[in-house]
């Protein structure tokens, strides 16, 4: 097995008794005490997530917007210094190579951040396509940590830290400061439905940084939180993730993501030809969203199935939502049998799915 | 990792057995089973009455992880399933060797739980 990377905050998290695992290549805290309980804490009070894994690359010059709005679905034309914009970034098919954040600092610079799992061919494919364009890509991700501080309280947890006034930054938006006297970007944004921050900062400012927060925090109910609690909320979101509701195979359109493709932006983008005519035509498949009413988890990849008992669809995520408490989670089915009755069978019981739109759960996010 | 109780048996599939005076045993999940599945989140149990050969699958533990099947330390006949794990399975994480016992037997050789291993034995095959 080749060497796991780990990110600056490894001995803090298992000095903090942190079950790490190989996620994507890192060696990553999948949870501390329990993802039930991490998750709760989270809807309840504050968690603080390590992301430090994930990718950033700084995109400058004069072309980078002309550049990044051929690259991605959404439109980087409505972006303004210290907005952020969510989107998929597809191939010439209309499939994904990966979702992203697009942050705009000034007129020509802009930073992304990617998945971490889809990190090196992002690089790959963001250099390939900038050829021809006015525009230096450059890989930050190794200098760079991440840590996202969400939950109803992250905000006054954090507004104990900085002078930056956080109720001037709004969703989506993002401002740069100091947080117990470390440098930042603050990011109100996240991928737990919640209110809360995503803070950018040097790498070897990450333990003071976690520390800080760590101890502002927990008075109030902040705790520690794994990749684990992550997906389950990003799943009760209805967020989608790279690999499971977003891949080559699956087009943002099908994963149910119009509102990030704006076909008639303005100008060419990658994908475009190809999701105007999925647009016209239909998705064949469709991304849903279901509960059971039952807490046996449904498992990726396990077959969905019609009345008939035919294999329309597969499971691509699922969990138990710790809120709900019963197992929650997406599927990819032929589009002619998403809006009849569907089931999972579990150990040779039927379980009906119960179609949803997302979010499962109320969410406090602004 | 926590200290394995005494008067318990183990099997190398890590359920623990208790055999109790009136002749049953109960049976469970080890610290160490639970410590390694995670949080858990259904146990499906199998129905009173159920006749269990040794080793036979007579459940399914399921993770936010994953599910594993439940092997019948020694054969029995199934007297008592856990009701409580039906609302709160995370019991089984929280007191493994107590309220988050799994399912009751009457044994079909009264003996059999003898030849399993005892504490110590378990313990080193933990390491």
């Amino acid at each position: 097995m080749t060497q796991l990377q780990r990110t600056p905050l490894r001995d803090f998290h298992a000095a903090r008794g942190a079950r790490l695992v190989d996620f994507a290549g890192w060696e990553m805290p999948v949870q501390y005490r329990s993802i039930l309980e991490e998750h709760r804490a989270v809807r309840r009070a504050a968690g603080l997530f390590d992301v430090s894994h994930m990718g950033e690359f700084d995109v400058r010059g004069p072309g980078a917007a002309a550049f990044l709005n051929r690259l991605v679905t959404n439109d980087v034309a409505r972006l303004f210094p210290g907005r952020v914009l969510y989107s998929p970034m597809c191939y010439p098919d209309g499939g994904v190579v990966d979702d992203l954040l697009v942050y705009q600092r000034s007129a020509d610079d802009f930073f992304l951040c990617v998945n971490a799992g889809n990190l090196a061919r992002d690089l790959e494919w963001i250099r390939a396509q900038a050829a021809g364009h006015d525009v230096t890509v450059t890989d930050r991700s190794a200098e760079t940590a991440l840590l996202a501080l969400q939950g109803p309280r992250a905000v006054a947890i954090l507004q104990g830290l900085t002078a930056t006034s956080l109720a001037e930054i709004g969703y989506y938006h993002f401002a740069t400061g100091e947080v117990a006297g470390i440098p930042c970007v603050l990011s109100r944004t996240g991928y737990t439905g919640e209110d809360g921050f995503e803070l950018y900062h040097a790498a070897g400012d990450a333990v003071r940084l976690a520390e800080a927060l760590l101890a502002a925090g927990a008075p109030l109910g902040l705790e520690l939180a794994g990749l684990g609690a992550r997906d389950s909320l990003r799943l009760e979101a209805g967020y989608p993730l790279y690999g499971h509701e977003l891949s080559p195979a699956i087009s943002p359109l099908a994963a149910g993501l119009g509102w990030t493709v704006k076909l008639e932006k303005g100008c060419d983008f990658l994908g475009r030809e190809a999701l105007v005519a999925e647009k016209r035509g239909g998705s064949p498949r469709r991304v849903v969203y279901f509960r059971t009413g039952d807490r046996r988890i449904l498992r990726p990849d396990s077959p969905v199935l019609n009345a008939a008992g035919a294999v329309v669809g597969q499971v691509l995520s699922g969990t138990l939502s710790p809120i709900l408490q019963e197992a929650i989670g997406s599927a990819l089915v032929e589009a002619a049998a998403a809006t009849l009755p569907l089931a999972v069978d579990v150990r040779g019981t039927t379980v009906p799915l119960l179609l949803v739109r997302p979010p499962f759960v109320p969410l406090g996010r602004t | 990792m926590s200290s394995l109780p005494a008067d318990l048996r183990y099997a190398k599939s890590h359920e623990w057995v208790r055999p109790e005076a009136d002749g049953t045993v109960t049976i469970g999940i080890t610290d160490y089973a639970q410590n390694s599945l995670g949080d858990i989140t259904y146990v499906q149990a199998p129905k009173v009455g159920a006749v269990l050969a040794a080793g036979a699958v007579f459940g399914v533990v399921e993770s936010v992880k994953a599910a594993s099947d439940l092997y019948a330390p020694v054969a029995g006949t199934v007297v008592a399933v856990n009701p409580a794990l039906d609302g709160a399975p995370e019991t089984v994480n929280r007191e493994p060797y107590g309220a988050g016992w799994m399912v009751r037997l009457k044994p079909a050789d009264p003996a059999a739980a003898g030849a399993l291993l005892d504490a110590a034995a378990y313990g080193a095959l933990l390491g």
